[in-house]
């Protein structure tokens, strides 16, 4: 039976993990190959590396240290952040990357999913999308959540979906850095429109977030979240036996 | 040495890599000398079979491959590299594959049951034919080990030759192997310890 996917997500900038990390037995917990090891020894099912890099000289930095990532960890590795053309892909998939994620780069040009599908396959194709709440609307945010795109996120989402996009990242504004759960009224909304996996991100604060998530919504593939691994709040094998033990496949 | 073929489909880079990391020596290569004097082939691969096959013929590596099968070199095709080795597959059309396995490959669409969202892309545990002995590539491996898939279509009329299966809404085809010949629809590359446990072992045949 194919398991739910448990999915750490690093941001990083000019080559280095941000946000505050709490980890003990790691040397530099500020280092993306350090980390990104870390995560896949101890059970992570992917690896999700956000560039938000401003500068040139910061993408080429975050390049040189993907390969590094790529060179240790066997697990599907997925790279977004500053991707806005074809060269962005290749950039970096020539890197390790398994699967590209664009978010604001789709909205700017939709048509940057058609030719990555048809270059790389769907399956290399993720689509990110920031969802708020406007006027009970389920509208789309572009820039980090900065701009409201005024656009119905549910159309958006299966618009680029018919485009090629193989996956949906599914980031609640709204429930993102409350930790009290993930967003699930969006989520199956989400669910019920499109036929790929759909990722579930933003609100995670407990291992029963996770729980309720799976049960609730046994349509969602994967829960992906930062601050509550990097902080040790969740430990991700604790967290897949917890969800075996709830009977939620998963790879153990 | 490993020989990994290069035929211009999809990215070897992580391949590479994990038979670095595991003290196998490899070279990625589209040179007949060279895969001649490498004791073991992986045909790798992404994508659609059709374009595939092609690719695999206009760069002389087909020939290549079934002259090192048939010398009796050990053979590993991964994920669409594996589909390349039977018949033929009915990829958006049907195309002729190396017929070094008999069988075919098919959309799993209609094989699974509904609701079940194709690709089936994710980790998915391993069965091993109870019948059968095991695979000496899976002889490290207990069942139910995770591996992971991404693919959309599948090989039946294989029974024979399959190795291991993996359930989603059917039992589909997850490897088989004949005599020399192996092939994963799933990546060992990418299926962490598991994985290196599989590739370990094919190099050492």
């Amino acid at each position: 039976m194919i398991t739910k996917r448990i999915i750490p997500c690093l941001d990083v900038k000019d080559g280095r993990v941000v946000k505050g990390i709490n980890f003990q037995g790691l040397n530099d917990v500020s280092s993306p190959i350090e980390l990104g090891k870390y995560y896949s020894d101890n059970g992570a099912d992917e690896l999700v590396f956000y560039d938000i890099t401003a500068s040139a000289e910061g993408r080429a930095l975050f390049t040189d240290i993907l390969k590094k990532v790529a060179e240790t960890i066997f697990i599907p590795l997925t790279v977004g952040g500053g991707i806005n053309t074809l060269e962005d892909f290749d950039r970096v998939l020539k890197c390790g990357a398994d699967k590209v994620s664009v978010n604001s780069g789709a909205i700017k040009n939709p048509d940057l999913i058609a030719q990555a599908a048809q270059k790389y396959g769907d399956q290399c194709v993720v689509l990110s999308v920031d969802v708020k709440r406007v006027d009970g609307k389920f509208t789309v945010f572009a820039k980090g959540g900065r701009e409201n795109t005024g656009m119905d996120a549910i159309e958006w989402i299966k618009k680029c979906v018919a485009l090629g996009a193989g996956e949906v990242v599914v980031n609640s504004i709204d429930t993102d850095g409350v930790k009290k759960g993930f967003d699930l009224e969006m989520l199956e909304a989400v669910c019920d429109a499109v036929s790929v996996p759909v990722i579930a991100s933003g609100g995670a604060g407990s291992m029963e977030d996770f729980v309720t998530l799976f049960k609730e919504l046994p349509k969602v593939d994967a829960g992906l979240a930062a601050s509550i691994f990097h902080f040790s709040e969740v430990n991700i094998k604790e967290l897949k036996e917890r969800l075996a033990k709830e009977n939620i496949p998963m790879r153990l | 040495m490993v020989g990994i073929i290069d035929y211009g489909v999809g990215n070897l880079f992580s391949l590479k890599s994990s038979l670095a990391y595991i003290g196998e020596e490899a070279v990625v290569t589209n040179d007949p000398a060279v895969l001649q004097k490498c004791d073991h082939i992986i045909l790798p691969g992404v994508g659609a079979f059709g374009d595939a096959a092609e690719k695999l013929r206009q760069s002389g590596m087909a020939e290549v491959v079934l002259k090192e099968a048939a010398a009796g070199k050990p053979l590993l095709g991964i994920c669409l590299g594996m589909q390349l080795l039977f018949e033929k597959s009915y990829e958006y059309g049907e195309y002729a594959g190396l017929e070094l396995i008999p069988g075919v490959v098919r959309p799993i669409a209609p094989m699974i049951s509904e609701g079940l969202k194709v690709p089936h892309i994710g980790w998915n545990g391993l069965h091993f034919p109870k019948e059968k002995e095991k695979s000496p590539i899976f002889a490290d491996l207990a069942e139910n080990d995770c591996v992971y898939f991404v693919h959309s279509f599948a090989a039946v009329d294989c029974a024979d030759f399959v190795t291991a299966t993996a359930e989603y809404g059917a039992e589909l085809t997850a490897a088989v192997a004949r005599g020399n010949v192996y092939g994963c629809q799933f990546h060992p590359e990418k299926s962490g310890e598991v994985g290196l446990k599989i590739l370990k072992a094919f190099c050492n045949l």
